[in-house]
């Protein structure tokens, strides 16, 4: 029988190639999913029966952490982890967190407190810190190393090894093809070698057949990109616990020190070392903030930029210009302008007309018009008309661009220093700033003060022209809004380590990707055998791996090449009986073998694009 | 300065008039879709039973033939398979039903989509040309140029000689969905981009994310279709009778496996550069907020999409997932998607909300 003959002689190929102890009485499925078996790295899917041991008594400690480590390892296992990954991250996005908005998630409690407890349990304020959200990704990662080494080794395993030997029956691959022709088989094996090789397949020859392979970067690019995972999420876990980031606010004309003392407030990672602090400094020389003038946009903010001069020890000065996309980069130190408002210089004088306090209030901005509101706080150097040491607490509202009088409201109507006004109001008494417990600088704590009243016993307030004075009553002083307004910026001094692991592992994935993705991996074999009336049949088949749209167009491409070299026979054949291909299914006793397709060898379809 | 902002404030109205007529265009287009379906339908159908209940053909094979002396040979024709499980059904003939009158609508409908595309253009253009910067600064400006990459896409596909036609209706009709509500809820006058949005991180994540989300509703309407093919064809298998109008629709479409193809291969050329977005957008962030990632809403549900569609992608790969449930993930991801698109900016706010 044909059939047999053709295996045993396929067989010494394949038994080359994959090293199996093939009897002539195995069946050609075996073999064919030995040919196509290796296209991939993907761990192996689970058959059925293959955990029989479950609940087996048979199964000792050994035996279930290796079912466990199998499991997490499987691509279900995989799939199932990174489908719950994506449900853990929807919390989050609709419960306020306090990573992103700690204010949000106070306000959130008060309206919810039923909830807060049970929330709070499921740690869901802090989800993406979460022990169960921790809990899926570090599981997701371990099942992707667990993954990710076997698949490497058998990689670079079959990198060494060459392409498997030709299947049994050629026609039960995906793509097949068959002619014959006058050239001896071995000259069509040359020419196919050659054919395949010059088109940077690899290939060799097999027993009677020339088997190739392409595109192996499909395989590279997919252990690329999954390393490239690892890669980026231990930037990402060094990075938050090796991170530093502080606030700083600064008035034009002062200056900061990349100190600790310096920063208004100061967040780092659980390694973080502050004598990693990078040392330098910068002063803000001036804040320019330019707004829409005119047309439905007006007050629409256009520029903000922060000029600073900075230096590192030792080093010269620079000018830069810090803007809201573009940071000022310090050895890996980055400065980020965050927000910006004004700071209305005042000067407050006692009794006898001396001089206490003169400075610039930095004021914090209440709506896109910059309205801004603050406080002032004369700590010391102040005394009464009787010499007593007081401290004094003014209240300031601010607007850069004022409507007008009569216009009703104390809002600003632009963002832009247009016609800039101070509405103050006095108190005087215990600021309690001495208390020990810290205070915002942008409040008053009025509880042991006394408001100044005016002649009438009215609360003191009045709005201050740029120059103008507010009186305090009783000769207990005065304050001025001096002509020069300033403004601050606000900076947000920030030095993350690993992010240009993340960056380089983030490029990584995407190259990984396109090659995972684009890229196809493919087998071409090619047998030449002489057939019972001495002719040469040629038989060519493809092998795609997934999904391969292209196969059969190349395979046709291939064929054609090929076949222009090895011509038919000038006479014999009739055209339309088929020739009798060693292997051809035709045999019944082969029909057991078939019951898996019962539709039989192949439905005709001429692939799209092979008349191409 | 005046002046400019009368030309600025010209454009936009003459902007909004291309909208609108872009919208009635595609009216009309989607109108021709319905002709082209109603009067195909005259055509004969069961070509998938026939197919699936026909005994398989014999192996037929392969070169032959010469006249005269000289070989002349035709060429070795290859067969292919379909892989194992997998039903060899043809493609259906499309909404026309191969009906020439249906087909003659068909074209209609072609040709005025291909009109409401270039007066849509336009209008985004003119957009772009009175804000002076890219048209992708609030929801509004992003929808409108959403279905203008959308069918841009498709007329692509089109062009390209891709059996995409089938799509012509539902696309049709989404973008007037979509346009009727940027028009109504959506509109917002032209204004300029706040400084953290100036940037040309813009230009790159906002386009990137624009094209994406296009190329991934291409892929969604082939899984939607792929699903109820699949499920009209196994009904067939079984040997049942589907109604008479199911059937109609049914045999017009693609089968379930060239459906399913062109949505995976759809999904996977397109999920790299959704990659890309998403680290595009940590970048900017980066710059803009001095963070790269900081788990906002928008940054939550972009990573969610693309988890959801990496499980897509996983699940095509495992055993047990292929086929129904792997474009039930599909649909989901692209649901993600357009929460993230619609849902984080109306729902729930973070620093991304500029609706
Ligand atoms: C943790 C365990 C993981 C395992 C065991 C795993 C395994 C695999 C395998 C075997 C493939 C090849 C399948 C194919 O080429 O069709 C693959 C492809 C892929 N994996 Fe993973 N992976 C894991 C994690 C991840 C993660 C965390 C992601 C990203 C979110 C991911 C994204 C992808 C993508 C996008 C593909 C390409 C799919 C394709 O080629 O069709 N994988 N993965």
């Amino acid at each position: 029988m044909s059939k047999t003959e053709t295996d045993a002689d396929a067989g010494t190929g394949a038994g080359a190639g994959a090293g199996a102890a093939n009897t002539a009485a195995e069946d050609g499925e075996r073999r064919d999913s030995e040919a196509s078996a290796r296209l991939s790295t993907a761990p192996a899917e689970d058959r059925p029966g293959e955990d029989r041991l479950i609940g087996g008594p048979t199964l000792g400690i050994v035996g279930w952490i290796r079912w466990f480590w199998r499991q997490l390892t499987s691509m279900r296992v995989a799939l199932i982890l990174l489908l719950l990954l994506s449900l853990g991250s929807i919390p989050g996005s609709l419960i306020p967190q306090n990573s992103v908005d700690d204010l949000k998630v106070r306000a959130w409690k008060e309206e919810n407190e039923a909830w807060t407890p049970l929330f709070e349990k499921l740690q869901l304020f802090d989800v993406y810190s979460s022990v169960w959200f921790s809990a899926i990704y570090i599981l997701l990662f371990v099942s992707l190393i667990g993954c990710i080494v076997p698949r490497s080794w058998q990689f670079v395993e079959q990198l060494r090894s060459r392409p498997p030997g030709a299947p049994g029956r050629l026609n039960r691959m995906p793509a097949y093809t068959t002619w014959r022709t006058d050239a001896e088989p071995e000259e069509v094996r040359e020419a196919a070698l050659s054919m395949l090789k010059r088109r940077r397949f690899r290939a060799h020859t097999v027993g009677t057949a020339v088997a190739a392979e392409k595109g192996y970067l499909r395989e590279a690019g997919n252990l690329v990109f999954h390393v490239s995972l690892i890669v980026m999420l231990v930037a990402f876990a060094a990075g938050q616990l090796f991170k530093s980031e502080g606030g700083k606010l600064i008035v034009e004309g002062d200056g900061f020190s990349n100190v600790l003392p310096h920063y208004d407030d100061f967040r780092s990672g659980a390694l973080y070392d502050t004598d990693d602090l990078v040392p330098f400094t910068f002063m803000l020389d001036s804040f320019t903030g330019t707004y829409e003038r005119t047309g439905p946009q007006r007050g629409t903010p256009r520029t903000f930029e922060a000029a600073v001069t900075w230096s590192e020890p030792g080093g010269k000065e620079k000018k830069s210009k810090i803007e809201v996309n573009k940071p000022l980069v310090v050895d890996g130190t980055k400065v980020y302008l965050l927000a910006h408002g004004y700071a209305p210089v005042v000067t407050v004088r006692d009794g006898r007309g001396k001089v206490v306090y003169q400075d610039a209030v930095p004021l914090l901005p209440r709506d896109a018009n910059v309205t801004s509101t603050g406080a002032i706080k004369v700590m010391d150097g102040y005394r009464d008309k009787n010499g007593k040491k007081r401290q004094l607490g003014f209240s300031a509202f601010f607007v850069p661009t004022f409507a007008g009088h009569g216009e009703g409201n104390m809002f600003s109507t632009f963002p832009g220093l247009d016609a800039p006004i101070l509405a103050l109001t006095g108190f005087t008494g215990d600021l309690g700033v001495n208390a020990g417990l810290p205070q915002n600088v942008y409040q008053l704590e009025t509880r042991n003060l006394k408001q100044f009243k005016d002649k009438d016993g009215n609360k003191l307030a009045k709005r201050l022209l740029p120059g103008e004075t507010m009186k305090l009553p009783d000769g207990a002083g005065s304050i001025t809004f001096e002509p020069e307004v300033k403004e601050w910026a606000s900076f947000q001094i920030s030095q993350s380590p690993g992010n240009g692991w993340a960056l380089g592992g983030a490029i990584a994935a995407i190259g990984g990707l396109v090659g995972s993705l684009f890229v196809r991996r493919r087998r071409i074999w090619v047998r030449a055998v002489r057939g019972d009336d001495g002719v040469t049949v040629v038989e060519m088949a493809g092998l795609g791996r997934g999904e391969s749209p292209r196969l059969p167009e190349e395979l046709t491409e291939l064929a054609l090449t090929l076949h222009e070299r090895t011509p038919a026979p000038a006479e014999g054949t009739s055209s339309d009986s088929p020739p009798d291909a060693p292997d051809a299914p035709d045999a019944p006793d082969d029909r057991p073998n078939d019951s898996d397709d019962d539709r039989s060898d192949s439905v005709e379809v001429s692939a799209e694009g092979a008349g191409k | 300065m005046n002046l400019a902002a009368a030309t600025n404030e010209n454009l936009a109205q003459i902007s909004n008039t291309l909208i609108y007529s872009a919208m009635a265009v595609y009216t009309l287009a989607f109108l021709a879709h319905i002709a082209e379906w109603v009067f195909g339908s005259r055509s004969k159908v069961g070509r998938t039973a026939a197919a699936l209940t026909a005994p398989a053909p014999a192996v037929t094979v392969q070169v032959r033939g010469k006249e005269g002396g000289t070989a002349v040979l035709d060429k070795p024709k290859v067969v292919t398979r379909a892989a194992p499980g997998a039903r060899d059904v043809p493609d259906g003939p499309g909404a026309a039903g191969g009906t020439v009158k249906g087909d003659l609508y068909g074209r209609i409908a072609i040709a005025l989509t291909v009109v409401a595309f270039a007066v849509q253009a336009g209008g985004v253009a003119a957009r772009a040309f009175s804000v002076q910067r890219a048209p992708w600064g609030n929801m509004y400006e992003f929808s409108i140029t959403f279905s203008t990459v959308l069918v841009g896409a498709y007329l692509v596909f089109l062009t390209a000689g891709k059996n995409v036609r089938w799509m012509g209706l539902p696309l049709v009709g989404t973008v007037l969905i979509d346009l009727g509500i940027a028009t109504t809820w959506l509109y917002t006058a032209s204004d300029q981009l706040v400084p953290a949005l100036d940037s040309y991180w813009l230009w790159i994540h906002v386009s990137t994310a624009i094209f994406c989300g296009a190329v991934f509703y291409l892929g969604a309407v082939g899984t939607l279709l792929y699903l109820f093919r699949d499920s009209y064809e196994s009904k067939l298998a079984r040997g049942a009778k589907p109604g008479a109008f199911l059937t109609s629709v049914m045999e017009r479409l693609p089968s379930a496996a060239s459906l399913d193809k062109f949505a995976y291969r759809v999904n996977a050329a397109i999920f790299p550069l959704w990659t890309f977005t998403i680290i595009a957008g940590a970048i900017w962030a980066g710059d803009a907020w001095g963070r790269y990632w900081g788990w906002d809403p928008k940054e939550v549900w972009s990573f969610i999409t693309w988890v959801a569609y990496a499980c897509y992608l996983h699940a095509r790969a495992t055993a047990g997932w292929k086929g129904r449930k792997a474009a039930v993930l599909a649909l989901i991801a692209f649901a993600c998607w357009l929460f993230n698109y619609y849902g984080v900016n109306i729902f729930v706010d973070g620093l991304h909300s500029y609706a």
